[in-house]
């Protein structure tokens, strides 16, 4: 009897002992999660979910303090992504939050007093300029996210919707008619 | 005799090459105006470096190669710029492009030529002078020349065993290589030395396929002439033999491995054209700005034209007289080449061919119908792919199964299509794919730099902070260390705080004593009247003190 008890308190003593000693060994430094959160977030750091940059509103994904639809810049495909992640259900935008086409920045820079706002509001410094200098956009560095808008006194910042040209143009998916028809507009579908 | 290999898969489709071959190639007139893209070339688009109103020189430079990937554009014929705008270009999107139109003068005047001796010039000197000449690849790819010649002379590490020359021509209809062997035989040898000289290779092989005993011959006796140690191979005619990596097979044994470069294995391989227009730059100083394109198909008089780049393709097509029934037109081979929605698109450096085509020649495609796992496109696949399940994952978009498949092995050469029993258009299905992989690639790439750039910059906002909480501090210590024998000092108000609430209290005390030493001049030496008047005033402001007390205490119901 006593034999049993001794020889069950040594195993619960080694077994907590091996795995107090991993929890400090092994110890995941944040939430794997959360990372893995930010992976998908499209980092435009626009704060038009609510939180002050996608790595915040990664957390409090996790937390389960917000809705998976909340980022418009990572579009449906976005949330698709983060449903899947998550295992829940696929959500759609609420109106007010429709993705839009993906623009970049632009200063007018005849216009542009120089007040250093916009540079100072830009989440990822893709603003150059210094204070009575000229301000401009370094333009592959933009997100898009639109936080320089706000601060600018003289409104000279405006949004330009990239287009699609020749380098950036993507094959379109097959798309051909059922049945060969003679007609100006053939009957679409896809296959 | 050197052993030849085989390749899986390929297909034998009808040649049709003869039609196009009968004669001679002839020098395209003198076009009233020239559209030149200044995107010709794989990688960036080059900038231009003339402005409109300009005169410019044959040969001149108009656009400048811009980033590492990139090359450089020449005027073809020298005349005036009258425009650098988006223009239409042949390209699979229809979207314009940034062109440079030239209207020649007629004069045709070359600028200063100066022909190099490759083997006294530096290997760094003679790359600059072909990205300088526009060299690109003429094969179908556009890759520009100077970086396929790139880092190998001086890396150790790899040694170029052979060189490859491509004369193969696999592709039907299309006969601009071949016609280009028999007459300017002499010169695409030179090219295939000074580009062995440069990689330092070892052997050089030239292939050519089969069906061009002409081509073969004056190879031959071209090589013999030189008195050079190359050899002029006769591959078998299968389609797609032409392609590097398969050509690289067939005359070595040797396979690219995926995701690998010919270089890895000790190969390069270079395009018949292209190492003519190599001679052309470094023997003679002439940059790429013509090429012999191929018209033929649905045409009275089919033949190859040397023809200007920026020449419309309308112009071009009408020397050779399309007959009534011609429906449409394809740029490059039937197998790989793009429609064009019109004509009136400038030649560009990939334009090998036009083919004009009626629906007698080409027939509609049958509608597609359901895939039946047939695996005739496995049959043929040269890249040894599953083509019907990169077909299902493209289709049903899912990207990651199809990259995991070997997508991006894929040569794009259309052999599948072309067995598919149920007509699928597989190769629109592949490339839909694989630029919405490469495009989701680029996404990713900037997000990640993105997020890198907004965590710096957080971390400079930080950093910036502490930094000025630091300085004040190192500053009241300094003001402090400055005056230590002040007796009211005591050693422990040495600390931040305490020394902060001195300072307010020294100022208030300052304040204090001020305002005691000022009196307000407006209440010496008043008349009584004056006087009385105050006191009147100061009786109504406690009458009303004493109101606005009793509402505090006694609030009205």
């Amino acid at each position: 009897m006593l034999a049993a008890l001794l020889v069950m308190a040594g195993i619960a003593i080694v077994l907590g002992a091996v795995l107090g000693y991993s929890a400090i060994k092994f110890r995941v430094e944040g939430n794997p999660l959360a990372d893995k959160i930010d992976a998908i977030l499209p980092q435009t750091q626009c704060g038009q979910c609510g939180y002050p940059g996608c790595r915040p509103y990664a957390d409090a994904i996790v937390n389960g303090e917000a809705d998976i639809n909340l980022c418009p810049p990572g579009g449906e495909e976005g949330i698709h992504k983060l449903s899947e992640l998550l295992g829940v259900e696929f959500k759609p935008f609420g109106s007010d939050m429709q993705p839009k086409p993906k623009a970049v920045a632009f200063i007018d820079e005849a216009t542009c007093i120089g007040c250093t706002l916009c540079i100072q509001a830009c989440p990822v410094d893709a603003i150059a300029g210094a204070a009575k200098q000229m301000h401009t956009i370094i333009a592959a560095e933009c997100t898009g996210c639109e936080l320089c808008l706000p601060p600018c006194p003289v409104d000279c910042i405006s949004m330009k919707t990239i287009g699609e040209d020749v380098g950036n143009w993507k094959w379109k998916y097959p798309l051909f008619a059922l049945r060969p028809t003679s007609q100006e507009t053939p009957l679409v579908t896809s296959a | 005799m050197r052993p030849l290999f085989a390749f899986h898969g390929g297909i034998h489709p009808p040649a049709n090459k003869a039609q196009s071959t009968q004669l001679p190639v002839l020098r395209a007139p003198l076009p009233a105006k020239l559209t030149i893209p200044l995107r010709q070339h794989a990688g960036e688009s080059a900038k231009p470096v003339v402005q409109v109103g300009d005169r410019v020189l044959k040969g001149q430079l108009i656009g400048e190669p811009e980033g590492f990937i990139s090359s450089s554009i020449h005027a073809p014929t020298s005349g005036t710029i009258t425009a650098v705008d988006p223009q239409a270009i042949p390209h699979p999107s229809g979207l314009p492009d940034l062109c440079i139109t030239l209207i020649p003068d007629g004069k045709d005047e070359w600028i200063a030529r100066q022909a190099v001796d490759y083997r006294t010039l530096p290997a760094d000197e003679l790359r600059h002078r072909l990205r300088m000449s526009g060299i690109v690849g003429l094969g179908g790819a556009v890759f520009p020349s100077d970086i396929k010649l790139r880092p190998l002379r001086d890396h150790p590490n790899k040694i170029i065993d052979t060189l490859i020359i491509n004369g193969a021509e696999c592709e039907p209809y299309i006969t601009c290589d071949d016609m280009l062997m028999r007459e300017r035989a002499a010169d695409i040898v030179q090219g295939a030395e000074m580009l062995r000289f440069t990689l330092a290779a070892r052997e050089v092989l030239i292939g050519i396929e089969d069906n061009k005993p002409e081509a073969i011959a004056a190879m031959r006796r071209a090589v013999a002439d030189s008195g050079l140690p190359f050899e002029v191979l006769a591959v078998p005619t299968l389609y797609p033999g032409g392609s590097a990596k398969h050509l690289i097979k067939v005359l070595t044994g040797l396979e690219v491995p995926s995701g690998a470069l010919p270089t890895d294995i000790g190969v390069q391989c270079f395009n018949v054209a292209t190492t003519y227009s190599v001679a052309r730059a470094l023997a003679h100083g002439e940059p790429l700005i013509s090429r012999i394109v191929t018209v033929t198909g649905n045409v009275h008089q089919p033949r190859n034209y040397e023809a200007l780049l920026g020449t419309p393709l309308n112009e071009l097509v009408a020397l050779s007289a399309p007959l009534p029934d011609t429906a449409r037109y394809i740029m490059g081979g039937p197998m790989m080449g793009m429609p064009l929605d019109t004509l009136a698109l400038p030649l560009v450096k990939a334009g090998n061919c036009v083919i004009a085509a009626s629906s007698a020649l080409f027939p509609p495609a049958p509608p597609a119908m359901p895939c039946i796992r047939c695996a005739r496109c496995a049959q043929v696949c040269p890249a040894e792919l599953q083509p019907m399940d990169l077909y299902w994952f493209a289709r049903a978009k899912d990207f990651g199964k199809a990259q995991a498949f070997s997508l991006f092995d894929c040569i794009e050469c259309g052999a599948c299509s072309y067995v598919c029993p149920s007509h699928i258009p597989l190769v629109q299905y592949y490339r839909f794919a694989k630029s919405e992989i490469r495009a989701r690639e680029q996404e990713k790439i900037a997000a990640d730099k993105a997020r890198e750039r907004h965590e710096y910059r957080e971390l400079r906002i930080e950093r910036e902070k502490q930094e000025k909480a630091e300085r004040l501090a190192a500053k009241e210590k300094a003001a402090l260390a400055a005056k230590p024998a002040a007796p009211a000092t005591p050693p422990e108000d040495a600390s931040p705080e305490n020394s902060a609430q001195r300072k307010i209290q020294a100022a208030l005390d300052h304040a204090q004593a001020q305002a005691a030493a000022v009196t307000p001049k407006n209440t010496v030496n008043l008349s009584p009247e004056q006087l009385a008047e105050i006191a009147k005033i100061e009786a109504r402001r406690a009458h009303i003190r004493e109101l606005a007390q009793s509402d505090v205490e006694h609030p009205k119901e």
